[in-house]
């Protein structure tokens, strides 16, 4: 029950085989998992894959069917208050008592872990900064709106600099511009404390985590750092954009490419075609030939760097996940 | 039981903050209040809209008269309103996710539990203080002064019986994840409560039957059996919230 295994073996988080079984479903399938400390961790899956379900199992609210864990060096369900004292945790859709205000709030959070008197107010004013809700500090909570909150949340999770940071979909509800703030404070983490987030916005995953976990199904499909991943897994891409006022010929070009043996996937995504293939020689060689045939002209032709969407939709094989209901 | 104080600060502040502390103690100061005053003009309200009709058929009101009003109100709406503010107190947490959000931080679930029965039978006691405070002050002021320690042990008796339909509230709000559901459990057992109490010997063991003690004791009586329903009333309370304990503690929220 010390922080002494984690720091001896690097990682923050381990499971072994977690299961979780609701009645005959089955939500969670034997996970194995290594995050490493200081790391940011991006869990991906479709909806209903059981991230919100492992994310529950790791931080004690659920209890497994089958398997262990240790977060932070603590065995987790072993009761007490000795994980909950080493991260910090943010729901998807987070609540809080309306009827505080987002100083009050930050202040219970900050006494629940024993700070106190001058560090704490400073920290809360340190915390309220952060998250951007310096102005609205004084209001109820009851008054805020779905960004604010989470903003509130992803505030109440660092406050008392947890090891670790358990965050489910903690952009989901903000806007652009309160994403990408709060992605930068996510990602200044990197190294400082591992944080270990579930999102369905693949490109913030791209832009911030270290490594990436994704779930189908409630089994592990793959778990590799993010380079990795896209090296192994990623197949070459072709973007050919026609130029407009062609859509009976883009339609033969499109046909075509998806009838050559060196396709994988042939989609049309806003006017411009993206190929997936196979043999990346054999499709610069012919890929041209068939824009020939078909009589398009395009506007540009470009071999593309494969994207951690492309990854997931090869391994999934369904569209990008949107925001998933906690099973 | 880490936490504790932190929770229990917590709930006294939500419970003034949400106004639900000043609501109840001024309902239960109004039925404290309103229950003697009730007992001495009811003659002359029935007489005055009955037209006449009802002159001296009903008896000049007595003292044992507002005690029965006392300890039938609070038996109603006292019951009603321990109903009221005890079903969500669980329930309500885990449907809306705070329970979630407190049990992640370094706070146990017996803190959690501890501070909740405390807040709720704080203001229930608080609550059925001031409703006896009215009652004895207003009843010595319109009939004659009842025993002072008697009528304060009687309003501790009316105290416990709530008390006891709280904790199987209580109960019934740890097991369920609605509030609505939990109070149509506590209500039908206060029901089933009412319906045994009417049993000889078992019956005098019920919350219900608490009342009626309570009313002799005001009255200067003492009732008997007392200690064994007072025992066995205590026993009820506490195996409700050791069983909400023990039933919390291995719950997913």
């Amino acid at each position: 029950m010390s922080a002494a295994p984690a720091a001896a073996t690097g990682l923050a988080i381990e499971a072994h085989g977690l299961t979780k079984r609701f009645g005959d479903v089955l939500a969670l399938d034997r996970l194995d998992l290594a995050v490493p400390a200081g790391s940011v961790f991006g869990f991906l899956g479709p909806n209903g894959a059981g991230k919100t379900t492992t994310l529950r199992l790791l931080t004690g609210l659920g209890r497994p069917t089958a398997g262990t864990a240790v977060v932070a060096g603590v065995e987790v369900g072993r009761g007490g208050t000795d994980l909950a004292g080493r991260i910090g945790y943010l729901e998807q859709d987070p609540r809080f008592y309306g009827w505080m205000s987002g100083r009050e709030l930050l202040t219970f959070v900050g006494r629940a872990y024993g700070i106190a008197g001058s560090a704490l107010r400073s920290r809360v004013d340190e915390v309220l900064e952060m998250v951007g809700l310096v102005d609205a500090a004084r209001r109820r909570i009851g008054g805020y709106s779905g960004g604010m909150r989470q903003r509130l949340g992803v505030g109440q999770a660092l406050l008392p600099r947890p090891p670790v940071l358990f965050l489910d979909e903690p952009v989901s509800a903000l806007d652009p511009e309160g994403r990408r703030d709060v992605l930068e404070l996510i990602g200044r983490l990197r190294g400082e404390a591992t944080v270990f987030m579930s999102t369905h916005i693949l490109t913030d995953v791209e832009r911030i985590c270290d490594r990436v976990a994704i779930l189908d199904h409630g089994r592990l499909v793959t778990e590799a750092p993010m380079d990795e991943l896209l090296a192994r897994h990623a197949r070459p891409i072709l973007e050919l954009d026609p130029e407009p006022g062609q859509a009976m010929a883009v339609a033969r070009l499109a046909a075509a490419l998806r009838d050559a043996a060196w396709t994988r996937d042939c989609r049309e995504e806003h006017g411009v075609l993206r190929v997936v293939v196979t043999d990346a020689e054999q499709a610069a060689a012919e890929s041209l030939l068939l824009v020939v045939a078909a009589g398009v002209r395009l506007a540009r032709f470009e071999h593309v760097r494969p994207t951690l969407e492309d990854v997931f939709l090869q391994l999934v094989g369904t569209e990008a996940p949107g925001p998933e209901v906690a099973s | 039981m880490t936490g504790f104080g932190l929770l229990l600060r917590k709930e006294i502040r939500e419970q003034v903050r949400t106004a639900r502390l000043p609501v109840v103690v001024a309902v239960f100061a109004l039925i404290g209040l309103l229950s003697p005053v009730f007992a001495r003009y009811v003659r002359e309200i029935i007489e005055a809209v009955g037209g006449g009709q009802f002159q001296g058929m009903i008896p000049e009101p007595t003292v044992a008269d507002a005690v029965a009003q006392f300890t039938k109100n609070m038996g109603q709406f006292g019951v009603l309103i321990a109903i009221l503010v005890t079903m969500g107190s669980v329930a309500t947490e885990k449907e809306r996710g705070t329970a979630a959000f407190l049990l992640t931080k370094p706070i146990t679930r017996g803190a959690f539990v501890g501070a909740k029965v405390l807040a709720i039978g704080t203001l229930l006691a608080l609550a059925t203080a001031v409703a006896g405070v009215l009652c004895w002050t207003y009843t010595a002021i319109l009939f004659e002064p009842l025993p002072a320690a008697q009528f304060g042990a009687a309003v501790g008796l009316v105290w416990l019986s709530l008390a006891v339909v709280a904790a199987l509230t209580f109960l019934a709000s740890v097991a369920t994840r609605s509030a609505l559901v939990a109070g149509g459990i506590a209500f039908g057992a206060f029901l089933v409560a009412g319906i045994l109490s009417v049993l000889p010997g078992l019956g005098t063991y019920m919350p219900t039957s608490l009342w009626g003690a309570a009313h002799l004791l005001a009255l200067g009586t003492v009732p008997d059996p007392l200690a064994g329903p007072i025992v066995v009333n205590i026993l009820f309370a506490v195996a409700a919230i050791g069983l909400a304990w023990w039933s919390f503690r291995r719950q997913e929220i």
